[in-house]
């Protein structure tokens, strides 16, 4: 067996000698640090509307008063063009020019700062006056998220019934690969549809979905590594020695399969990534308000016209990432499995 | 080969049948009564006990399977509950237009794809390989959804070259056809490029070169026809997926086809059209695979053999 850690060092070695991984990995890093980050990095809240600002452009400023009508009620937002500050009260002027006066008590926080806010909108806002850029941040953590849950869901699925169907074979095996035949007669977005169709559409719904219906591309690779595995020398000889066929599976061959299912779960990641941004943009995903980045785009597709930005940017934040993902990939297909490389 | 082509088309039947299921079984998995979303809201016990019994819905499990089975081996896929039309006329009068789409947005795919393919492939390192595996890696990667709204956005709205959306003439195709397209387009370059590669460095294209003959016979007569196959395939299964419905492309630019008619059944929760969509598609894609792999077999005759065993 070769020294799992001088391997893995290589191939990070490898990994980072070549330039479009490392962009690769820059992207998803940025996105990944985006989405952890998002309740530190966001200027504001991404549910926050401020009904006065919506549709605005890129780089629009704009000041705004934060309050509650009641301390259980959510925090509400007016927006303002000046303040008076008069010790118990504060008087504001709106967007007509109306003057009006609201108690100190009822304002978000204690210091003005708090309360009010000169705020710009480095992305423009959206239809309902929300800030886009909040909105792409806190998007980074669902796209990631469900890419990650439902790209491990198909790989552990993929794993057990490519592992079992290649090593024990027999019915097993045939039934095993012609369900997986099966699974690869829908096509994989008409798949989805129908399954979040028949439910109602949840962000776990979806996650739950997407995972189960991209694993035979998993289980067919496996089921070939692990049947061609099985005919390697060292395997016949744990066999001779006596080990038991879970132990051979478990311990000698499926750490030995594992480099190009690295690289189909990387893949796999932008695809899942790609498939929830998708659903959500038909309706099917995560429901609004929810800062889904596909949400996002169908929302502004309403008014592509007058606010086109606010669906070119989700946009561009899906592409990057799957690029990132794509990238790595690729990258990882070249150092693992150079017979792969295409 | 007759041989092989049966073959291949009895391998295609329990996968046939376990689509039927699947889509037979999801029809059971939708929560709630669909004869009470049939008839909405307001309704009295006898019309619901008049439709289960029209409808069948209190036979038993299999004896409802069994029907199901007869029914979609007559062509009958039920009836829409909205409109109470049939659903398989309403997917063959649709099924044209998504067919018409898949053939346009193909044949932009081949010719873009090839060509870029071909032309970087020829100087690989140069500015116009990298430009070209920039685009191939932007196309790989943009939602198609968001493509499809940009086209709108930028040729349609801004520029005002074509129709944004709708159906018709000749310019209503374009738009629609690069957004599905590109996709395949961007996967064939890269996947052109790299066979492309590899078949020039054989000894026969060295052979073909030192006859003396020019370059773009070499390329095009030698080394185009071996790099068919992996092509062929990609070609076929993209086709495959175009004709089971677009249904982002359809949706966005109102494209009368079966796949905005399934999104729209899937909207109303209209569930026999949804049901029977989802199985004319799936039919599509698979007879579209199976014409790949009776293909391979003609062309590649190891493919042939290979299919015995598995």
């Amino acid at each position: 067996m070769v020294n799992s850690r001088t391997r893995r060092s290589t191939v990070f070695s490898k990994l980072i000698r070549d330039k479009s991984s490392i962009l690769g990995i820059i992207i998803i890093a940025i996105i990944v640090l985006a989405g952890i980050f998002a309740p530190v990095i966001a200027p504001m809240n991404p549910y926050t509307q401020v009904l006065e600002f919506r549709n605005q452009k890129p780089g629009f400023t704009g000041d705004i008063i934060l309050f509650r009508l009641k301390p259980n009620l959510p925090v509400q937002t007016i927006a303002v063009t000046s303040i008076i500050n008069t010790g118990e009260m504060v008087q504001y002027q709106d967007q007509l020019g109306r003057v009006f006066e609201i108690e100190k008590t009822r304002l978000e926080g204690v210091k003005e700062k708090d309360w009010h806010k000169k705020h710009r909108y480095w992305l423009g806002t959206d239809n309902f006056g929300r800030d886009v850029l909040s909105r792409l941040l806190y998007g980074a953590r669902i796209s990631l998220s469900v890419g990650l849950c439902a790209s491990t869901l198909s790989l552990l699925i993929g794993i057990i019934l490519g592992a079992v169907s290649g090593y024990y074979g027999g019915v097993l095996e045939t039934f095993i690969m012609r369900f997986t035949d099966i699974m690869f007669g829908f096509p994989t977005l008409l798949f989805l549809i129908g399954i979040t169709a028949a439910f109602e559409p949840t962000l776990t719904v979806v996650f739950f979905a997407i995972g189960c219906v991209s694993w035979p591309g998993m289980a067919r690779l496996m089921r070939g590594q692990v049947a061609g595995m099985k005919e390697r020398e060292f395997i016949k000889v744990c066999e001779v020695l006596g080990f038991s066929r879970s132990r051979i599976l478990l311990k000698h061959i499926l750490p030995n399969c594992f480099a190009p299912m690295i690289v189909t779960y990387t893949l796999g990641i932008a695809g899942a990534i790609m498939a929830e941004a998708s659903l959500s943009f038909l309706g099917l995903g995560a429901q609004p308000p929810t800062p889904s980045w596909g949400i996002m785009i169908n929302a502004g597709k309403d008014f592509i016209h007058t606010a086109p930005w606010v669906s070119i940017i989700p946009g561009i934040a899906i592409a990057s990432t799957v690029i990132g993902f794509n990238l790595m990939g690729d990258g990882l297909r070249d150092v693992l499995d150079p017979s792969m490389k295409k | 080969m007759v041989n092989f082509i049966i073959r291949r088309i009895l391998h295609t039947v329990p996968v046939l049948f376990g689509v039927v299921v699947i889509t037979f079984i999801l029809m059971y998995m939708i929560p709630g009564d669909p004869v009470v979303s049939m008839v909405g809201e307001r309704y009295d016990e006898a019309t619901i006990h008049k439709l289960r019994k029209e409808l069948h819905l209190d036979d038993s499990l299999p004896r409802q399977f069994v029907r199901y089975v007869g029914n979609v081996v007559r062509g009958d896929f039920g009836k829409s509950f909205i409109t109470g039309g049939s659903v398989s006329e309403e997917l063959l009068r649709k099924f044209p237009n998504t067919m018409m789409l898949a053939v346009a947005s193909m044949i932009i795919a081949i010719i873009t794809g090839l060509t870029m393919g071909i032309i970087s492939s020829l100087k690989p390192q140069s500015i116009l390989d990298k430009i070209t595996m920039l685009f191939a890696l932007v196309g790989i990667s943009a939602p198609v959804f968001w493509v499809g709204l940009m086209l709108v956005l930028f040729v349609g709205v801004y520029l005002q070259w074509l129709p944004p959306t709708g159906f018709g003439g000749i310019e209503h195709i374009i738009l629609p056809a690069i957004a599905l397209g590109l996709r395949s387009a961007a996967y064939l370059a890269r996947l052109t490029r790299a066979t492309m590669l590899e078949v020039l460095n054989q000894d026969y294209i060295r052979t073909a070169r030192m006859k003396m003959l020019p370059e773009w016979k070499v390329i095009l007569k030698h080394g185009f026809p071996n790099i068919l196959i992996p092509i062929i395939t990609v070609i076929g299964t993209d086709f495959g997926s175009y004709l089971s419905g677009a249904v982002l492309i359809e949706s966005i630019f109102g494209w009368p086809g079966i796949g905005r008619y399934a999104l729209e059944a899937i909207l109303k929760r209209d569930f026999p059209v949804i049901q029977g969509t989802v199985l004319f598609m799936a039919l599509m894609f698979i007879l579209a695979n199976l014409i790949v792999d009776i293909f391979y077999g003609i062309v590649d005759p190891r493919m042939r053999i290979e299919g015995k065993n598995g």
